[in-house]
């Protein structure tokens, strides 16, 4: 179909709100960037849109040197590769055996793990049996809640169940043992769905800051989402006291303020999510789709 | 599932999945403890709970915490910012994510690129926290400074500042479009797929018919994906009682606009911990809470499943 005139401006204008949209998502991230960037008193004259001014890593350097920070930073890595590597790697186990038809207890464990979707006793009740396993103020908090989830069993379950059913029964006849099928033959050939769901579970985690918050306040146990937390709702409340950190830092010879210190540490939480993100995204619509059928 | 014959035909159906129900025993555990054994902590909501108390010694004082909750003025404020921001959140992040998705649609031909480079940036806000978001929300909205002022003042729309954050009647506004801002991109995911199921040879047959671009977005692009609009609407309408807790926490801290910022989630968090003795009454909010979850949620399945079916027919 050859466009007309009418046509034209009509993609145009299109093209016109679409260049909108993207300047509204990237921009706030975009002046943030050259924020961590620039020298942080500078940054305080305001007028800072579109490049650094005053170029320093201070801002960089301030977050990897501060221990406090550099230690909160590490939690978070140990905590999102651990409940990543370990959570996908047994919530397909689990999907496998869901997904195997003449299992006896298919329906009822399918039902008994759904329902945790729907049911949830609260923030108190939670807190109390944390307390009980001795998880408060543990890292473990960080990791056994969120490392089998019923949503993401369902998802691999789903892609499990559109694989040739030949696969698995051919196998059985070999004489292979269940673990050995799920590790020889399910595993590998559910990459597309086991990397989609390693994206979520990862992002999750590494964004998570409330479990710090109310399970695990101890400062050694800290995350960088939770130490921005703190910054941020320092420098929003007038009450609330800085970290002890920040009072520190206008000591030595350069400075570094709330807003630049948090910028850089955006940036640092950002980056990984940014990096891993496009090699993935070729898989966001199966997926998703395949979960809303279910 | 059963053979009704034989029990022996059971046992050997267990024999012979015995690999199959040994790996299967530790995720029955692992629900069990993580999901099903908070649900006894429940039990708190009907007592006069003192930490110190073992669980037999505790005063059972049956409904007093629910009818405290039904009597308490803050209850019907957080349940009137938790409807509201729910309500504005839905229709905003609906409307603005079909649009995207039709708009989006539209770029073909030598769009091509474009249209994947707009997606994939749209896409990327779904990943950052929270607290990156509200962040840059609020370094936006400053007034020291933030871009929206700026420009506001730069194109001389307003004379003095504005403190966005600061004024109630604005704080529902910002956290939906803050939702909208996060989520936009994410949500059209779902309705780009629908749309290439639709068959291309309607369009062309509108087009004969004299249709123009928007008449054939109104007339077979809107029309073709309506029925997922609708499941995915009552889905989610389900999940009105949460509205949300981090934006609202962390935008509402500066304690300007607690009045319309606090939803149910964050009147369970400063009542159960916020108050000695607390942990029962928050216990009970939080119930309150689940149990008109889990009835709306059923609710609104049965509806979705029902109308699925129907579009079947």
């Amino acid at each position: 179909m050859r466009k007309s005139f009418g046509d034209k401006i009509i993609d145009g204008i299109i093209v016109f709100f679409m260049a909108i949209i993207v300047i509204i998502m990237v921009y706030p991230l975009w002046n943030t960037l050259i924020t961590s960037f620039n020298e942080a008193r500078d940054s305080m004259k305001g007028s800072l849109y579109l490049w650094p001014r005053k170029w320093t890593l201070f801002n960089y350097q301030s977050v990897f040197k501060t221990d406090k920070i550099f230690k909160a930073f590490i939690v978070s890595v140990a905590r999102t590769l651990i409940t990543t590597i370990v959570g996908v790697f047994i919530s397909g186990l689990f999907a496998y055996v869901l997904s195997r038809k003449e299992f006896i207890f298919r329906k009822f464990l399918t039902t008994f793990m759904i329902m945790t979707m729907y049911i949830n006793a609260g923030l108190i009740p939670q807190y109390f049996l944390y307390r009980n396993l001795g998880l408060i103020n543990n890292f473990w908090v960080y990791v056994l809640p969120g490392l089998v989830g019923a949503f993401n069993v369902v998802v691999i379950r789903t892609y499990i169940n559109s694989l040739p059913a030949s696969l698995v029964e051919s196998a059985k006849i070999d004489g292979a043992s269940e673990l050995k099928i799920y590790f020889n033959i399910i595993f590998p050939l559910c990459m597309p769905v086991l990397a989609t769901v390693a994206l979520w579970v990862a992002v999750g985690s590494w964004n998570s800051w409330f479990d710090s918050f109310i399970f695990a306040p101890k400062q050694e146990l800290s995350t960088l989402q939770y130490e921005m937390m703190k910054i941020l709702s320092s420098s929003m409340q007038s009450g609330v006291k800085q970290p002890d950190y920040l009072a520190e830092s206008h000591t030595s010879r350069s400075t570094v303020t709330p807003n630049s210190l948090r910028a850089a540490m955006t940036m640092v939480a950002t980056v990984p999510i940014l990096v891993v993100y496009p090699f993935l995204q070729k898989y966001f619509v199966t997926v998703n789709i395949g979960s809303v059928k279910e | 599932m059963f053979n009704k014959s034989a029990k022996g035909n059971f046992l050997d159906e267990v024999r012979k999945q015995k690999a199959l129900i040994l790996i299967s025993v530790p995720y029955f555990v692992y629900f069990l403890i993580f999901s099903y054994l908070p649900l006894w902590g429940l039990t708190m909501a009907f007592q006069n709970y003192k930490p110190q108390l073992s669980f037999f010694e505790q005063e059972w004082i049956g409904f007093t915490h629910f009818r405290n909750l039904f009597t308490d003025p803050d209850f019907y404020r957080v349940m009137r910012n938790t409807l509201g921001m729910s309500i504005i959140n839905l229709v905003l992040s609906f409307v603005t994510a079909i649009a995207f998705a039709l708009f989006l649609n539209e770029l073909t031909g030598p769009f091509f690129k474009f249209k994947r480079v707009v997606q994939t940036i749209s896409y990327m806000p779904h990943f950052l926290s929270w607290i990156i978001v509200c962040g840059l929300v609020s370094n936006a909205l400053s007034m020291d400074g933030g871009i929206i002022n700026e420009l506001l003042l730069a194109t001389g729309l307003v004379k003095n500042k504005i403190h966005f954050l600061g004024e109630a009647s604005y704080f529902w506004w910002i956290v939906g479009f803050t939702n909208v801002w996060k989520s936009m991109g994410w949500n059209s995911i779902i309705y780009l797929a629908a749309i290439t199921s639709i068959d291309p040879a309607l369009y062309e047959a509108a087009a004969i018919d004299g249709y123009g671009r928007f008449g054939r977005m109104w007339h077979i692009t809107l029309p073709g994906i309506k029925s997922t609009i609708i499941i995915l609407l009552i889905l989610n309408a389900g999940w009105i009682l949460n509205a949300g807790f981090e934006v609202q926490y962390i935008l509402g801290s500066n304690g300007l606009v607690l009045d319309v910022s606090e939803t149910i989630d964050i009147f369970v968090l400063k009542r159960g911990f916020g108050r000695s003795g607390g942990f029962a009454f928050g216990t009970a909010a939080g119930m309150f809470k689940t149990v008109v979850s889990v009835i709306v949620l059923t609710l609104c399945n049965k509806i979705a499943d029902w109308v699925g079916e129907e579009k079947l027919i």
